[in-house]
């Protein structure tokens, strides 16, 4: 018995080098993904495999957006580190930070001769993960952008009329204390209250969310979403809240279950939930591009991204990061951002694929989806709606949704709220600019 | 027994020293020494702070709250989890038929690991969705540990206790058995009822089993309760549920700063030693072998 383990260990170790060295170069590739979005991701890999027979891209699921992260920091410290990592655009400012462990992307591509148009991209789209100099130092990958999903249905039964014009909050705000009176438990939902509700709102008001371009031109930025507006809309919803006209479902995207359900008559999600929406809703639904607060003179801006981008990590053979550069190509190509647009919702990252998808006819089919990109391109960027670059922003993030759960238990009132979640934030910061000092 | 020279006791004492020394004295001495500077994530670059990080720890009320936080969660589950462990212990030992079924049972739970209970958990009180929740709501009570504190501690609390009681019972049963009949026996002749035995002759004589379980309980809470912690709530609503552990993973692995996380494991390494001393000095005392 003993004799045979040993044989099977011995066996199976020697199984996994005596591999036979295949001529296709691997090239790695850790993501978040799972369910659709990891088949979608899965399915781009296997067509850019079989297109070539250079390299072979293989894809590792390691865990959500955070895991994934930390899981890719660790090895990075290990030494074993993939050439391509999923990050999200919350670690963006980490990633930057550490010009050692990364590889810029305009580098990947000119030292491989690949062919690179950086005005080929999206600006509101690139912009997020391109230095003050215009250089693109990750790839975006799945962005998208908060937008009000509306159920119909619920309208009418309410005696409104569900064409109705919700622009505005004031508008919103008009119609949920209907739905309320009609009987509703649920008038207003919502997903990722941060960076909805205070992230998009600050840009979408052109208010600051943080000093220095919110981060984008110093390390010593320092948060501001306690002025006026963030007070007031932040008040607003905790009146909501205590009005029974916003219920509160958790920090991520657990509101869309109640929506999906037919049990809210408006939701503020990211416009990637609307393959979610389309294959469960049981009701008439429809996307409005997100409301603004009329009193504001500079609203609407635009909204900003949220989503992922992928770096290139330091530490690999040249001959890696040709297969690298020629992957992230085939990743821009027309032809895949337009599918990976329609098929998810998220925005395309270049013109041409946006351009496509109109020729395509895709948005008179499919009313709605492409109020996330006008949403963004309808004006030139500010220096208060092009992004967010802090550091330690996944636990900034915590923080600002302890602090919003504050507001939304009546424990807190806005102000107190928001000052405290800035002056524990800024702590963060300062740490982090020591850290990277 | 004595030994003649010094080599064989030496020799017998290696492997446990060893192992102590990889697994505890090297661990223990990066965290000190990572205490005293501010890495980058990525390692590339570190700087020099002295008692920096404690400085900031101990400026920051929300770490000081989470001392409170930890010495609530840690009593709340060693009291729960052991004395319904007890009293299932008690009862089980009274059954004739059928009492291998009922054990068999009562330990199954213990087999599940934290972040899976903690996951079982959740889909039961799901605020949203979860069954018992619904029932509360049927019932007219409002369940939503997500924004409520006290009802997110009693989740976790529950959560923690429900595969530790399997544990506990284990010992407690086995406790139970070492007791000799004979002097429950004569005590019943004499008159005494069960919770006057129970009280008078059998507690009393488990207590070493009673002390056993209390430390380890306690080292439970302090630290596998992480999975649980981390499944339910993340340490929320408003760090309501972020006990020491959790703090030190959330800071280190979420917000990658590394020399807090490294300082807070230090001044956890001094809580639980603290903590052990008392229990050995003070509560052993009582305890009767």
């Amino acid at each position: 018995m003993k004799k045979t383990l040993l044989g099977t260990v011995m066996a199976l170790a020697m199984g996994t080098t005596a591999v036979p060295a295949s001529a296709a170069t691997e090239i790695q590739w850790w993501h978040a993904f799972t369910g659709r979005l990891g088949d979608l991701l899965a399915e781009q890999i296997e067509t850019f495999n079989a297109s070539q027979d250079d390299f072979v891209v293989v894809g590792t699921h390691k865990g959500n957006y955070s895991e994934a992260l930390n899981a890719g920091i660790a090895a990075f410290r290990a030494g074993e580190q993939p050439h391509i990592l999923m990050v999200f655009e919350v670690g963006t400012a980490t990633m930057m930070s550490a010009p050692g462990a990364i590889k810029p992307v305009y580098e990947v591509m000119k030292e491989s001769g690949a062919d690179f148009n950086a005005d080929a991209y999206l600006a509101p789209v690139k912009g997020y993960y391109t230095t003050p100099e215009g250089e693109m130092l990750s790839l975006p990958y799945n962005s998208s952008t908060p937008v009000l999903y509306v159920n119909r249905d619920a309208l009418t039964a309410a005696g409104l009329d569900p064409d109705m014009d919700l622009s505005t909050w004031e508008q919103v705000d008009a119609a949920m204390d209907k739905v309320k009176e009609a009987g509703s438990d649920c008038p207003l939902t919502t997903a990722w209250q941060s960076w909805v509700h205070l992230e998009n709102l600050s840009a979408y008001h052109d208010a600051p969310f943080a000093t220095k371009e919110n981060g984008f031109t110093g390390l010593d930025t320092e948060l501001a979403f306690n002025g006026p507006l963030q007070v007031a809309h932040i008040q607003a919803m905790g009146e909501w809240a205590k009005d029974g006209k916003f219920m509160y479902a958790g920090r991520r995207n657990e509101g869309g279950a109640n929506f999906r359900a037919g049990e809210c008559a408006f939701f503020t999600e990211s416009s990637a939930g609307y393959a979610g929406v389309k294959a469960e809703a049981e009701f008439e639904f429809e996307i409005r591009p997100l409301p603004y607060w009329s009193t504001v003179e500079a609203a609407p801006q635009n909204t900003i991204i949220g989503g992922s981008s992928l770096w290139v990590l330091n530490g690999h053979e040249d001959e890696e990061y040709k297969g690298v550069a020629q992957f992230l190509n085939f990743l821009s190509s027309s032809d895949v951002q337009a599918k990976w647009h329609q098929d998810t919702g998220y925005l395309p990252i270049t013109t041409a694929a946006y351009e496509q998808t109109k020729a395509e006819g895709f948005y008179e089919k499919n009313p709605g989806t492409d109020i996330a990109i006008l949403q963004m391109t309808s004006k030139p960027t500010t220096g208060n709606s092009k992004g967010l670059r802090l550091g330690s922003f996944d636990q900034i993030r915590g923080i600002i949704d302890e602090e919003l759960e504050a507001v939304w238990t009546g424990d807190k009132d806005a102000q107190t709220a928001l000052d405290s979640a800035v002056s524990r934030g800024n702590q963060l910061l300062r740490r982090f600019e020591q850290a990277n000092k | 027994m004595t030994f003649k020279g010094w080599r064989l006791p030496v020799l017998l004492i290696l492997p446990q020293a060893l192992i102590t020394a990889v697994f505890f004295f090297w661990p223990a001495g990066q965290a000190i020494y990572q205490s005293a500077f501010i890495p980058d994530p990525f390692g590339l670059k570190s700087q020099f702070v002295g008692f920096g990080n404690f400085e900031y720890l101990f400026s920051d009320p929300y770490y000081l709250a989470s001392f409170k936080t930890t010495a609530v969660f840690s009593i709340l589950v060693t009291v729960v989890s052991m004395s319904i462990a007890l009293w299932l212990a008690l009862m089980a030992d009274r059954i004739i038929k059928g009492s291998g079924t009922y054990r068999t049972f009562l330990i199954w739970p213990y087999a599940v690991a934290p972040a899976v209970a903690g996951v079982l958990w959740l889909f039961m009180f799901n605020p949203n969705v979860g069954i018992a929740s619904w029932y509360m709501d049927q019932m007219g009570y409002d369940w939503n540990h997500k924004l409520n504190s006290g009802q997110a501690m009693w989740l976790v609390v529950l959560a923690s206790s429900w595969g530790r009681i399997s544990y506990n019972f284990l010992f407690f049963l086995a406790g139970l058995q070492a007791v000799p009949r004979s002097v429950i026996e004569a005590a019943a002749i004499d008159g005494a009822h069960f919770w006057r035995r129970f009280w008078t002759i059998v507690f009393p004589l488990l207590s070493p089993t009673t002390f056993f379980l209390l430390v380890v309980n306690i080292v439970y809470a302090f630290f596998e309760t992480f999975g649980v912690i981390h499944t339910i709530t993340s340490g929320g609503p408003q760090q309501a549920t972020t006990i020491l552990v959790y703090k030190v993973f959330s800071d280190g692995f979420v917000g990658q700063d590394l020399g807090s996380s490294a300082a807070q494991s230090v001044v956890l390494l001094f809580v639980v030693g603290l903590l052990t001393v008392v229990q050995f000095k003070f509560i052993e005392r009582r305890v009767h072998y």
